[in-house]
């Protein structure tokens, strides 16, 4: 069973639909209690970096997610997901992220703000998340704030300005700047392979 | 490289795609689901619904559409008409949409742009803004293009940006349905303007004239309507030709 965190704000039912059209057993998780009923926890994106961390403090979850990164169980992060992974961020800089990557969530400089679109990732790095996809595929990303710099272990990297992270793993734990569940074949491709050989 | 979007609109009413030209006269063009998964299947980028009925009851059968599409359609996609309150965008947003596009309630109500940014981020709310030259310049139309807001339709748009707004949805009435293509000095005033995505809509007829509104006009994405929902052109035929042109697309 694959639980999904309601912290209020992100795309919860995009990712049900994506994870329920693939046949993938999958649940909100609400509460501490929740989460004790599910193998694979994915942090939806969408909102704040703040607000986000807020609101995973007042629903007691903030201890949950940070003792399973510290226990390295499956974990998925998308988006906004992805970047409370790292240590903080420009959006909210008076907040610590779970920290399980150095790096900092930094304001994208482009001509346009929100990276917004669909866009290339390279693959820098064999893994089985990215099993029957190319090395290079268009994944659709809608995001202000991007990681330039890291010392993770990056498996994707895209252009928008600068080169960024969009895909990086540590043991169990993964992230992806994109969002999977709205990006078409390929990123039912990459949800079914984390659900399933991640 | 970010790739310009291909967006198919449905207007919907009562749970029909309808098309009309020049927003009047309007025809029915196929059932939104089937046509929806049409258009995934050729590589739409995104797709939007646009609730044209913009009755009650019809915005029921609209949230109805989003969310049947949303269970199987995994792109963006975007719905709008009539919505008028918080209340109304949530309805949509929980039904599966990604972004909702505001157009008349906003034009009375600048602050609902505002609220509906902080509420729910900047990257879902589209202002659709219809507009048609005047004897003083382009200005907002409001009511399906029947009402004129007095608004400066470029002023609007700045205006929108920074009331939080994430993309403009640009309509030029006076090209919509034409197929002559878009008003590219719209475009282009609207594009110099504002530094969130602004998406082309109303006018096209063949992939040039798609060309055209991206490289001239500068648009970040096309919408489109009948001219796929007839057949006249297909996504793919659009992107290869695009992709020759030099357009970096998926």
């Amino acid at each position: 069973m694959i639980g999904v965190i309601d912290y209020g704000a992100g795309n919860l039912n995009s990712v049900l639909k994506a994870l329920a059209w693939l046949n993938l057993p999958a649940r909100l998780v609400s509460s501490p209690e929740d989460a004790a009923t599910v193998e694979k926890l994915i942090i939806p994106g969408v909102g704040s970096f703040g607000a986000a961390l807020s609101e995973l403090r007042k629903r007691n979850l903030y201890q949950t997610v940070d003792l399973w990164i510290k226990e390295n169980r499956p974990l998925l992060g998308i988006c906004l997901g992805f970047q409370l992974l790292f240590q903080r961020s420009e959006e909210s800089p008076e907040e610590h992220g779970f920290s399980i990557f150095q790096g900092i969530c930094q304001k994208i400089k482009a001509s346009k703000v929100p990276h917004m679109g669909w866009n290339k990732v390279k693959f820098v790095q064999p893994d089985p998340l990215f099993t029957g996809l190319p090395l290079e595929e268009y994944f659709y990303f809608v995001h202000s704030y991007a990681v330039f710099q890291t010392n993770g272990s990056v498996l994707g990297l895209t252009d928008y300005g600068n080169q960024f992270v969009s895909v990086i793993k540590s043991g169990r734990i993964y992230g992806v700047q994109f969002h999977p569940e709205k990006s078409g074949q390929a990123g039912l491709q990459l949800l079914q392979n984390w659900g399933t050989k991640c | 490289m970010l790739t310009v979007r291909i967006i198919p609109c449905l207007d919907v009413d009562e749970g029909y795609v309808v098309k009309g030209v020049k927003f009047k006269n309007l025809t029915v063009a196929g059932d939104p689901v089937e046509l929806a998964w049409k258009y995934f299947q050729q590589g739409a980028d995104e797709l939007a619904f646009l609730d044209v009925g913009a009755s009650v009851k019809s915005r029921k059968t609209m949230v109805e559409v989003v969310r049947k599409i949303s269970e199987k359609i995994f792109i963006p996609l975007t719905a709008g008409g009539g919505l008028r309150s918080l209340e109304d965008i949530r309805e949509l947003l929980l039904a599966g949409a990604d972004k909702v596009a505001l157009c008349t309630a906003p034009v009375e109500n600048p602050q609902l742009i505002q609220k509906a940014s902080l509420a729910f981020g900047a990257q879902c709310i589209v202002l659709s803004i219809d507009a048609a030259r005047t004897n003083s310049g382009w200005h907002a139309f409001t009511k399906g293009g029947t009402k004129d807001s007095g608004l400066e339709a470029v002023e609007w748009a700045v205006q929108a940006e920074a009331l939080g707004a994430g993309e403009i949805l640009l309509n030029s009435i006076d090209c919509d349905g034409t197929r002559q293509g878009y008003d590219l000095e719209l475009l282009k005033a609207v594009g110099q303007r504002v530094k969130i995505p602004v998406i082309a809509s109303g006018g096209a007829g063949n992939p040039e004239q798609i060309y055209q509104a991206i490289v001239t006009g500068q648009a970040d994405a096309v919408l489109l309507a009948s001219t796929l929902h007839y057949d006249e052109m297909t996504i793919s035929e659009i992107k290869q030709y695009l992709k020759s042109k030099g357009v970096a697309v998926r």
